[in-house]
């Protein structure tokens, strides 16, 4: 940037290209705010359906961005446009979403709701921003935002040994992988001179690539690919799954990755980042089977959805090594989907869980078809995309993938992750088994669905089955996006 | 005007799944009412298809179009596209007719959990009309996946003692075929693409390109596909998982799965692999293996019934035996072994689903499924012994009953081919006899041996009813089998001629939809028709 555009100011519609993350930071400000003023045992419904609204005033805010013109803002740090509205629409809905689960939550556990909703906006914040930011160091602010928002949330539960083991234990790995992406950023800033990801893309895509830029891209990966829990960076997502709060997990396994997916689209794609098919095509290989394996044998259900979540991520890297006409709306459509599954896959764990987080086991799941014949219907909805079961979103998200894997000529590849997506089946089908098959351990009615939860559930079971009949609209626009980032 | 015909048929199960979810679960008889009702509806809305395609029996193509190429998902080329020919009708007929069949006969079997029971059954349904319906590829596969969720449900939940392990066996087995069958969807995709610059999964678009992949591409898409439909049908070696599943289903599920299911398998083959790929399917070696392992599996399946203690096995092992003269009649690729093949399977479906039926009612009195328990059945339930006979000598192809007309057509396409070829399969007959006989005897000669068996009830008109259509499908198809053949005709005759174009006497076939639409193709279009990276897979 040069001293001229600095000095002017910016423009009005240059806030409104940041307006949902005003709006989120907003309503995080006045749960900090008001958190003293009301009485502790009344305030957690209160504050969390001002953080509700918050979520619902940042949806409205990203259909908002849409009547607006695409375009820059604050001096080219922030860009607005069909792909950055995709993405901050599945963060927010998938924030709206863990917050209606978390209301039923918090009464249970009985946790102090206060920073709670505060951090799960902050968090939004960061990661609406991250996907708008198309400036290297505003991208790794955004990160930090998101990623101190959820280290904090990961141990909540600060009675229980495992949570806080959870939260340290991100942390630490975290704050390492993320100097690794600040370590990437400075190097690319010595190899091309600008930290903007549009003149990186030029530079790069102009002259002969220097090595320092190889290495910078490297460093860069990691940090993003620990966020995603991408192999060999994946060892800390089942302990920390297993630690944080169940509506927690949710978010953190769907919103940050949907944000840190659309850091890395850009990067490699906008940037022309050198050396991508080969990077991508043994990490996403490696995600997939290592997750998959390790899911096979796990007996909490919090785990094993944390290794499918690494499997997952590894489905999604294959769109990343495909050509960008097909590959980056591939990798759209899957963060989507993929959100819609898991969080409510996490509302009905979050639900089940009981008061200190104590069914979640495989075990405790027995005969959940009997004692509660919607929770066990729609858990088996999620699980069943999951797997990737037609008329399911997951099966539309993967079909997209594999097939532009195919069409970049990646047969390799493509056979590895449909020979996963049958393994993967497995372990998926052993929670059903566990549902519908067995008989059940305790007969205990299950506690009522509450309507938040099954707000929660009906939003995202409608959107899984939505993108799994009719994905031709959300095809097209993630289409539309994808060509605004070459 | 489009008529709506085949989406009724395939949405009235449907329907009557989604009306029963609003039925408390509580009210037991009206939930076996309802799913009854429906059952029969999907029979009575599939009866008008019978005149209607009579009258269009010659015309060549896919009759009773709904739907427009792209109209589902049109960004990727998918759409909601319907249309049946000969082969498919006499699936269609079958699929409503056991449908109808085994809901009936669930009415006493089923005592726990029947509400989601009738669900799970009427979704069934759908899904494996659909699979026959489908002339998108996509539609196609959303149909062959989803409907394995009914199915395994069913199995897991309803089965026997080891429930579980079949279940999942069942799935994995299916899923895995499917996912190296999806693969192959996508090169056919990519490769009408490339041929025409346009994206589709439209079948009979894609029938004009797919002939022209070179055949060392072709070899491994045909295998892609074949392990897809070798595990469904089941091929020997891919059987393994169906004696588990058909022992551990409910009678029902095993009437369905053996009737029905099984059938997509071979659905498959003669409408994709063999107009797919018409080189690799001619070629000497491939054909070879392909009689080849369905003559191990006539004979293999014939002599793994012969050893069974278990009456529910031995169905299903000799379902492997008479699986085997389908894709024979298949791969014997002339008029005669197709339309005998998809005769044997609608033959297959009667006496298959009837056998199981059999097994069934014995097993709701008795509880038992050995067949040492037993002996002199006759005497204590007439009735059920005279059907007996008759499907046990239908199965074994008898002549006036269908398995026979089947079986000899299949067996003469053979031997047309290669007299070996029938020679090494006509033991698999023999054999046939000889389990279903001693079966027959043990269970139902001589005097009761067991106490237990003394107090037996006869058929109630019920299960009279639910054996009434299939012992006169049985006669008729024995008898008559004319109609049938004149329904395949059109559709084998230009299957034939899309393989072997210079087969001497072929009627009713058209020359322009098998004909290539690049007046010539060039080699570079070709070589550009597949990926390179197919040639990377082809060296693994």
């Amino acid at each position: 940037m040069t001293p001229s555009t600095l000095q002017t100011l910016p423009q009005g519609i240059e806030y409104v290209r940041i307006l949902p993350e005003i709006v989120l930071s907003a309503f995080g400000i006045v749960i900090m705010l008001l958190d003293p003023l009301v009485d502790q045992r009344r305030s957690s419904r209160m504050l969390g359906t001002i953080a509700l609204i918050g979520s619902l005033a940042a949806i409205a805010a990203s259909q908002y961005q849409t009547q607006c013109p695409p375009g820059t803002a604050f001096w080219d740090m922030v860009r607005v446009d069909a792909f950055s509205i995709f993405f901050h629409i599945v963060v927010t809905t998938v924030t709206a979403v863990v917050i209606l689960t978390s209301f039923e939550y918090m009464d249970v556990q009985q946790l102090h709701a206060g920073e709670y909703y505060a951090l799960v906006l902050f968090g939004a914040v960061g990661m609406c921003l991250m996907s708008s930011a198309v400036e290297l160091v505003l991208i790794f602010i955004a990160l930090e935002i998101s990623s101190i928002s959820t280290y904090i949330l990961a141990g909540y539960r600060r009675r229980v040994a495992i949570s806080s083991e959870s939260s340290v234990k991100y942390f630490l790995l975290g704050s390492f992988a993320t100097a690794f992406f600040l370590y990437g950023v400075a190097l690319m800033f010595g190899a091309t001179g600008s930290t903007s990801i549009a003149k990186i893309g030029e530079t790069l895509n102009a002259g002969p690539v220097p090595l320092l830029a190889y290495v910078a891209i490297a460093l860069m990966f990691v940090g993003l690919g620990f966020k995603v829990a991408a192999a060999p960076f994946h060892i800390w997502t089942p302990d920390v799954y297993e630690g944080a709060p169940a509506p927690i997990v949710g978010f953190m396994s769907t919103a940050p990755k949907a944000a840190v997916f659309a850091v890395l689209l850009r990067v490699l794609f906008e940037a022309h980042a050198p050396g991508r098919l080969w990077l991508i095509w043994v990490v996403a290989a490696l995600s997939m089977t290592l997750g998959n394996i390790g899911a096979l044998v796990q007996d909490n259900i919090k785990r094993l959805l944390a290794y499918s979540s690494i499997a997952h991520a590894g489905y999604l890297l294959v769109a990343f090594a495909a050509l960008p006409s097909s590959g980056i709306p591939a990798a759209m459509f899957y963060t989507a989907a993929y959100a819609a599954m898991n969080v409510g896959c996490f509302a009905v764990i979050s639900h089940f869980a009981s008061a200190g987080e104590r069914r979640v086991t495989l075990e405790d799941y027995a005969g959940l078809g009997r004692r509660s014949p919607i929770l066990a219907a729609t858990l088996t909805l999620f699980l069943l995309s999951l797997i990737g079961i037609p008329i399911t979103g997951g099966f539309f998200a993967k079909f997209y993938v594999f097939s532009a894997a195919l069409q970049a000529d990646l047969v390799g590849l493509t056979v590895i992750g449909v020979l996963n997506s049958a393994v993967g089946a497995y372990y998926y089908l052993r929670v059903i088994v566990m549902m519908y098959m067995r008989e059940p351990r305790e007969e205990t009615p299950v506690a009522p669905i509450p309507f938040g939860l099954g707000a929660a559930l009906a939003i995202s079971g409608f959107a899984t089955l939505y993108l799994g009949l009719l994905p031709g609209r959300v095809l097209e626009y993630a289409r539309s996006a994808a060509a605004l980032l070459r | 005007m489009q008529s709506h015909i085949l989406s009724m048929i395939l949405f009235t199960p449907l329907v009557g799944a989604i009306l029963l979810l609003f039925v408390p679960k509580d009210n037991k008889d009206a939930i076996r009412w309802i799913g009854n009702i429906f059952a029969a509806l999907g029979l009575l809305v599939s009866i008008p298809l019978v005149p209607l395609f009579w009258a269009q029996r010659a015309e060549p193509g896919f009759k009773f179009l709904e739907g427009t190429a792209n109209n589902w998902i049109p960004s990727i080329g998918a759409g909601y596209n319907l249309g049946i020919d000969g082969i498919s009708f006499l699936l269609i007929m079958l699929t409503t007719l056991l449908g109808w069949v085994s809901i009936l006969s669930s009415w006493t079997a089923i005592e726990t959990r029947v509400k989601e029971y009738y669900i799970w059954f009427l979704v069934l349904q759908t899904g494996m009309l659909g699979v026959f319906m489908a002339l998108d590829f996509f539609l196609f596969f959303v149909f062959w996946e989803a409907m394995l969720v009914p199915m395994y449900l069913l199995i897991g939940i309803w089965g026997g003692p080891r429930k579980l392990y079949a279940a999942i066996k069942f799935f994995l087995y299916t899923l895995f075929g499917s996912v190296l069958m999806l693969l192959g969807i996508l090169f056919l995709y990519f490769n009408h693409h490339t041929l025409t610059g346009v994206y589709t999964f439209s079948i009979p678009e894609l029938y004009k390109t797919a002939p022209q992949i070179p055949f060392h591409y072709a070899i491994w898409l045909f295998l892609a596909f074949f392990i897809g439909f070798a595990i469904k049908v089941p091929m020997f070696p891919f059987h393994t998982w169906l004696p588990d599943a058909h022992v551990e289903a409910p009678t029902a599920g095993s009437v369905i799965l053996a009737g029905v299911l099984l059938k997509m398998g071979t659905y498959g083959m003669i409408r994709f692999l063999l107009p797919f790929f018409p080189g690799v399917a001619m070629d000497t070696r491939v054909r070879g293996w392909m009689i080849g392992l369905s003559i191990v599996g006539i004979l293999y399946g014939a002599l793994v019934s012969l050893m069974q203690k278990d009456m529910k096995k031995l169905v299903a092992y000799s379902s492997v035996s008479h699986l085997g003269f389908c894709t024979l009649g298949i791969f014997a690729l002339s008029p005669l072994g197709l339309s005998g093949s998809v005769l044997q399977q609608v033959n297959h479906g009667i006496s298959t689903g009837a056998l199981f039926l059999i097994v069934g009612i014995l097993y709701e009195r008795r509880h038992t499924r050995e067949i040492s328990e037993y002996g002199g059945i006759s005497n204590v339930m007439p009735v059920y012994a005279t059907i007996t006979m008759i499907m046990f000598l239908s199965s074994m192809g008898l002549p006036l009953l269908n398995g026979f007309v089947g079986e000899f057509t299949i067996l003469q396409g053979a031997f047309m081919e290669n007299w070996k070829w029938a020679a090494w399969s006509v033991p698999g007959v023999i054999l046939a006899a000889a389990y279903l006989l001693w079966l027959y005897q043990r269970v139902f000669f001589g005097t009761v041996t067991n106490p237990k068996n003394e107090k037996l009830h006869d058929l109630t008109p019920r299960e009279v009813l639910t054996f009434a259509p299939l012992v006169i499908m049985a006669f008729w198809i024995g008898l008559y089998p004319k109609p049938f053949f004149e329904i395949l005709e059109q559709p084998v005759n230009q299957i034939v001629h899309t393989v072997r174009p210079n087969y001497p006497g072929l009627n009713g076939v058209v020359n322009a939809s098998t004909q290539p639409t690049m007046p010539a193709t060039e080699p570079e279009a070709l070589i550009r028709a597949v990926p390179p990276a197919a040639n990377a897979k082809g060296k693994k």
